[in-house]
């Protein structure tokens, strides 16, 4: 595995976010977004590469890497599926899509299909009490669901790759 | 009844619609007035603080310092975690520069050129429509350094949002100042109190989204007006979350004190099937849980939960019909707090994962009747043993459950110990205290 370095157009943008803080520390977990987008997940050369770049140590940086359970030390599928199985989902079905997400995809939490096309989380709370249950696929929403129109959506995710 | 965060007024999330009907005309208000008059306007109104704690927030203003060399800071809570909640994501999508006109009314009530919102990290999409609303306040002149010319006065504030990153735990206000210094997002011992020691060691001043977004309406319609909506005790109006059991989920913008039996039969629709009402979380998954047969009369804000032994919260109201298997809800409402304990404090991070075990041991139909006390004595042991109320969070919906549900729960265990449950959790049987010797 090379080295990472951020290409240009991230340069730039982190030169954007240093300015919104006063010392560089707080631009880590933009930054980190930011390599997670371009590697596809936060790998040992990621955070050495932020480390440097914020004048951090690496164990700091890692330590921010574990803490958030939205920066993924592995790679994960080209779409990412959240199902929220917490009490206002649970009520309306929850568990009902994340067994189905489950069954029609053969793999467990935090698991990737071997085609690594997809990939499985089960999460807590997104904010979607009102419109549950829900899934996510990488950042979009999509709520009021029922198990067919989950099998719909991932369907629909199949033949568009 | 009129709305004052969420206003039902067409694309009003739009910066023009919003100066048509008479947006910026309040900070411009405030700006002709000293920083004190508008701490003392936002006290008088009796507003109150929408994240949890429901905190005067014009005394929170009024203990930031005054003479201090250092610079101050704002930060606003929009990291809405807590299951059941989900109110701030309309604000910025409906309503974002009615929260932007708050934020820079705040910051000059307490002297802040800073402040940065904090949206949690999955709120990609309101991410982006509170960045582009910020663009166009920018834009205009509503904003960064531009504010001196619109408003011809020395005051210039300017505002970023800082994205989290899937922790609950930075909801709590030391945690999110930890978090936005690029640190893992620990609670902070307090004191020091924020406003000593805040964002970098400076005077900082934590605000909920809601919260701010009642700013703009208490200075231009005046102090008098506002606290005289809804209950006089906590006084305007409370984004109350419907979610569970309802027909007609949702977010309702209602005065404080509507009844909680208003809002799930009037506004809510009533239960599917009209099925009986077993259980109500009043304000979001930490808040005591009341029973289905007691919610009569029942009147939402703080005061009056208080009396009934529950808590306002973030207003995240959950129904559970007669059909809900509680004892799932509560061993999924512990696995919850046990994912989000920062694990800092003992009590917290060993005593959620034992509330765990124990819940899903009652699931599976393996627990004793010792199990219900073990659970309350476990409960007991976390509050007010923890640094930061993720303690408190995780303690009160298992005690008050149990406690108010105990029929509920006593139906489903045994009155005995089974051996082999015995030996495989051998190490938590050494905590059990005989039920004889518990005292409540």
């Amino acid at each position: 595995m090379t080295d990472f370095k951020f290409n240009e157009d991230n340069l730039q943008k982190i030169n954007g976010i240093l300015t919104k803080y006063p010392v560089k520390k707080p631009a880590v977990m933009p930054v980190l977004y930011l390599a997670q987008e371009q590697n596809g997940f936060i790998s040992n050369d990621v955070i050495k590469e932020v480390a440097d770049l914020l004048e951090m140590t690496p164990e700091e940086v890692l330590g921010v890497v574990t803490f958030y359970t939205m920066y993924h030390q592995k790679e994960m599928g080209k779409y990412h599926i959240q199902v929220c199985t917490n009490v206002s989902c649970m009520l309306r079905g929850g568990y009902d899509l994340y067994d189905k997400v489950k069954e029609k995809l053969g793999i467990d939490n935090m698991q990737v299909t071997e085609d690594k096309v997809f990939s499985l989380e089960e999460v807590e709370c997104m904010g979607s009490c009102g419109t549950a249950p829900m899934i996510a696929v990488n950042e979009d929403y999509y709520e009021n669901l029922t198990k067919e129109k989950v099998v719909e959506i991932l369907d629909s995710l199949k033949n568009k790759n | 009844m009129e709305k004052i965060v969420l206003p039902d007024i067409k694309d009003i999330h739009q910066i023009e619609v919003y100066l048509q009907n008479g947006g910026f005309t309040a900070i411009k208000k405030a700006l002709s007035q000293t920083p004190d008059d508008i701490i003392d306007q936002v006290k008088k109104s009796g507003l109150r603080g929408r994240g949890g704690a429901a905190f005067s927030a014009g005394l929170k203003w009024s203990f930031m310092p005054k003479t201090t060399d250092k610079p101050k800071y704002l930060c606003i809570n929009g990291d809405e975690s807590e299951p059941g909640s989900f109110k701030d994501r309309q604000i910025f999508e409906f309503n974002p520069h009615q929260l932007i006109e708050g934020i820079l009314i705040a910051s000059y009530a307490i002297g802040a050129k800073v402040t940065y919102i904090y949206i949690r990290g999955e709120y990609h999409k309101w991410i982006k429509l509170m960045q582009k609303a910020l663009d166009d306040a920018y834009a205009k002149g509503f904003a960064g350094n531009r504010m001196k010319e619109t408003f011809g006065t020395d005051f210039s504030c300017d505002i970023y949002i800082h994205k989290g990153a899937g922790a609950y735990i930075c909801g709590e206000e030391s945690s999110l100042m930890n978090s936005i210094e690029g640190k893992r997002g620990y609670p902070r011992v307090k004191p020091p109190f924020p406003a000593q020691f805040g964002l970098w060691g400076c005077p900082t001043t934590i605000n909920n989204i809601e919260t701010i977004t009642n700013v703009p309406a208490i200075i231009n319609k005046g102090w008098e007006w506002f606290s005289k909506i809804g209950e006089p005790r906590h006084p305007g109006t409370i984004l109350y979350g419907l979610s569970g059991h309802v027909n007609n989920p949702g977010i309702y913008e209602l005065p404080s004190g509507t009844l909680l039996t208003d809002l799930i039969y009037k506004y809510g629709g009533g239960v599917p099937g009209n099925k009986k009402i077993l259980c109500v979380i009043p304000g979001g998954s930490s808040m005591p849980p009341l029973r289905g047969d007691k919610i009569e009369g029942v009147k939402m804000d703080a005061e009056s939960l208080k009396t009934v032994g529950s808590a306002i919260g973030t207003g995240g109201v959950m129904v559970m019909d007669e059909d809900t298997d509680l004892v799932r809800v509560l061993a999924r409402i512990t696995k919850f707090y046990y994912h989000e304990s920062c694990g800092q404090c003992t009590p917290c991070r060993e005593g959620t994962g034992w509330m765990l075990k124990i819940l899903n041991r009652i699931v599976r139909g393996e627990g004793s009747k010792s199990d219900i006390d073990l659970l309350i004595s476990v409960a007991n042991n976390i509050e007010g043993n923890t640094i930061c109320a993720l303690g408190e969070a995780a303690a009160w919906p298992v005690k008050y459950m149990v406690q108010r549900f105990r029929d509920y729960f006593e139906a489903r265990v045994k009155d005995t110990v089974e051996l082999p449950v015995a030996n495989k959790v051998h190490s938590m049987r050494h905590t059990a205290i005989p039920v004889a010797e518990i005292k409540h």
